[in-house]
């Protein structure tokens, strides 16, 4: 146990978060501003969120975001559950190097890489460019956060749990649906949000990957903002970012109630006895 | 694959009660596993790299696709070697020979290095503070540093733009309180691209360095503070050695995306700042110039790969460690 934080401690911690948070704070607040020009505070409004609802370019995107991001995060959490498991269970494989290689690079590698590749890879193969060849790239992408986010999970499973399952019969299959999976669901739950919110949030490998036709939201906010600071694009980001943070927050709590009547279980199991 | 299925014995003798179409299907099973996401990341990672190198050796023509040769499989062997003599390392010779392409490689790795650095000074000091928290509070630490990492990586660029411009809060903020009397041009200057980057990548420098030193054992601390050591020379011989696993860690998560970066030089640096992620950018979809971009890509890759080679050994090694 650590005892009371040192003034210098405190310090760190307060200007760190203040760093962290003033940013987006002052985002949200100027979303609500009357004025048009962004940096003077002209009086509460919201009117920038009504104006939104009117433009349909913005609305248009925010749905093809929502779709692509739904479906590669779904596609990449499976892939990524899978080669996390390969990983921690497979000690040993021809090709293991590799393999694992190709799973923690994406997360360093830098965007325009990743994106210039995918599409040149797209256009080798004649797939033309559009809602499905972002798919494609996001979940290249997103499944090795997912996988390592299901990985750090696997590393503290109990294995003994598995192997009572399979003396008593279960086939391995099963024991991954009835033992493994329920353990390690938290982990895959919060991969997929990974996944979602890094594919909602992707402007360079989109920009790359997409066609006419397939604008993403992030896409769009981009070509606004490099015209300047505009209310209605705060009033957007502090929507997105509500969206994020309740969810978020949603799930470590939910989270959290589970491991306390996991608890609870477990004391009750330890007094019956 | 001979050792995976040793691994795996436990699992196959059990499901002999099942049946040979038990083993069968388990075995299948077990391969899928590795084979399914194997091969997604040989088709959509490992391949295109191949193909970005292949045409970072063609010429740029105005066609679709807007390079020349292009490979097909109705041309045969024969045609294939033809293509093959047309492929040339010109891009790479127009890299060198224009300093332009130089300086922006130069300038990328020194304000990643310079950033990197930034975001461990900033970093380190919460990282602490965090990992000597009263447990009761510290995971609700951990999700305060977590959580702007889960929102929009774009929105948090923008939103320095207001913070940071001629006329923005923080000129506005520094004239009212009197510290200046005309405002600071950080917009569109190196200091603002540090800015961003040490913003941006900040959770990714305080998270590995947090997990190091919570790990660790700050009765070291005590004793060489009862043996007279003085607390700076304590930390300097005992704390940040001892935390080198997670300040390595840091600096490579941080370093090695923030050299290709092209959101925050683009918004926050303006038209002057040179950095490769912007360079490849502007010949991809300026230019439209496929075959430089390619070559930009591969020296970028190229210049990255040591460091990439020190991130994957480092993971490796903390996972030996977990086991």
């Amino acid at each position: 146990m650590q005892g009371k934080l040192s003034r210098f401690n405190i310090t760190a911690l307060v200007l760190g978060f203040a760093f962290l948070y003033l940013p987006i704070v002052l985002l949200v607040i100027y979303s609500f501003n009357d004025s048009k020009l962004v940096t003077v505070w002209g009086g509460f409004s919201t009117r920038w969120y009504a104006s939104l609802l009117s433009n349909h370019l913005l609305l248009d995107a925010a749905w093809v975001t929502a779709r692509v991001a739904f479906i590669s995060a779904t596609v990449a959490t499976v892939l990524g559950t899978l080669a996390a498991l390969a990983l921690v269970r497979y000690t040993r494989f021809r090709g293991r190097f590799l393999f694992s290689g190709m799973v923690f690079a994406p997360l360093v590698m830098p965007e325009v890489i990743t994106g210039l590749s995918l599409l040149l890879l797209f256009v080798a193969v004649g797939l033309d460019r559009g809602f499905l060849t972002i798919v494609l790239a996001h979940i290249t992408f997103t499944m090795c956060f997912v996988a390592v986010v299901v990985q750090s999970r696997l590393m503290s499973f109990d294995r003994s749990l598995e192997e009572a399952a399979m003396d008593l019969g279960a086939t391995p299959f099963r024991t991954f649906i009835h033992v493994t999976l329920p353990v390690i669901l938290p982990a895959v739950v919060s991969g997929w949000m990974l996944a979602f919110t890094l594919s909602l949030d992707d402007l360079v490998i989109a920009s790359f990957t997409s066609g006419p036709g397939a604008t993403t939201l992030p896409m769009r906010i981009y070509s606004q903002v490099r015209l300047g600071v505009t209310p209605e694009i705060n009033a957007v980001c502090t929507l997105l970012i509500g969206v994020v943070t309740i969810g978020v927050l949603a799930a470590a709590i939910v989270n959290k109630r589970r491991d306390i009547q996991r608890q609870r279980d477990e004391q009750a199991a330890a007094q019956a006895n | 694959m001979s050792q995976a299925s040793a691994v795996t014995r436990p699992a196959s003798e059990a499901s002999a009660s099942h049946g040979p179409g038990g083993i069968v299907l388990s075995a299948i099973l077990s391969r899928l596993v590795i084979v399914v996401p194997y091969l997604w990341l040989l088709v959509f990672f490992l391949a295109p790299f191949a193909i970005v190198f292949k045409i970072s050796l063609s010429e740029t023509a105005i066609s679709m696709p807007p390079y020349f040769p292009v490979f097909s499989w109705e041309d045969g062997l024969s045609g294939f070697w033809e293509n093959v003599k047309e492929l040339s390392f010109a891009n790479y010779l127009w890299l060198v020979d224009d300093p332009l392409y130089f300086n922006a490689y130069i300038s990328s790795v020194v304000i990643a290095a310079i950033s990197t650095f930034l975001a461990l000074l900033v970093g380190y000091p919460m990282a602490y503070a965090m990992a000597r928290a009263p447990s009761s509070i510290r995971m609700v630490l951990l999700m305060l540093v977590i959580l702007p990492f889960w929102t929009s990586f774009l929105i948090r660029v923008y939103a320095w733009i207001g913070i940071l411009k001629p006329e923005g809060l923080l000129n506005q903020f520094l004239m009212w309180a009197g510290v200046i009397d005309s405002p600071l041009q950080i917009m569109n200057t190196h200091t603002a691209i540090y800015i961003g980057i040490v913003y941006s990548y900040l959770p990714f420098m305080v998270l590995p360095l947090y997990a190091t030193l919570e790990k660790m054992d700050f009765s070291l601390i005590e004793a060489a503070q009862d043996l007279g050591c003085p607390p700076i020379s304590a930390f300097w011989k005992i704390t940040f050695p001892l935390s080198l696993p997670g300040v390595v860690a840091g600096c490579l998560l941080v370093f090695i995306p923030a050299v290709g970066e092209f959101v925050i030089p683009d918004l926050l640096g303006g038209s002057q700042t040179l950095m490769i992620g912007k360079t490849l950018w502007n010949e991809f979809f300026g230019n439209r110039d496929w075959p430089v971009a390619s070559a930009v890509a591969v020296v970028l890759l190229l210049i990255l790969v040591v460091p990439m080679m020190f991130f994957q050994r480092a993971q490796a090694r903390s996972q030996e460690q977990e086991r």
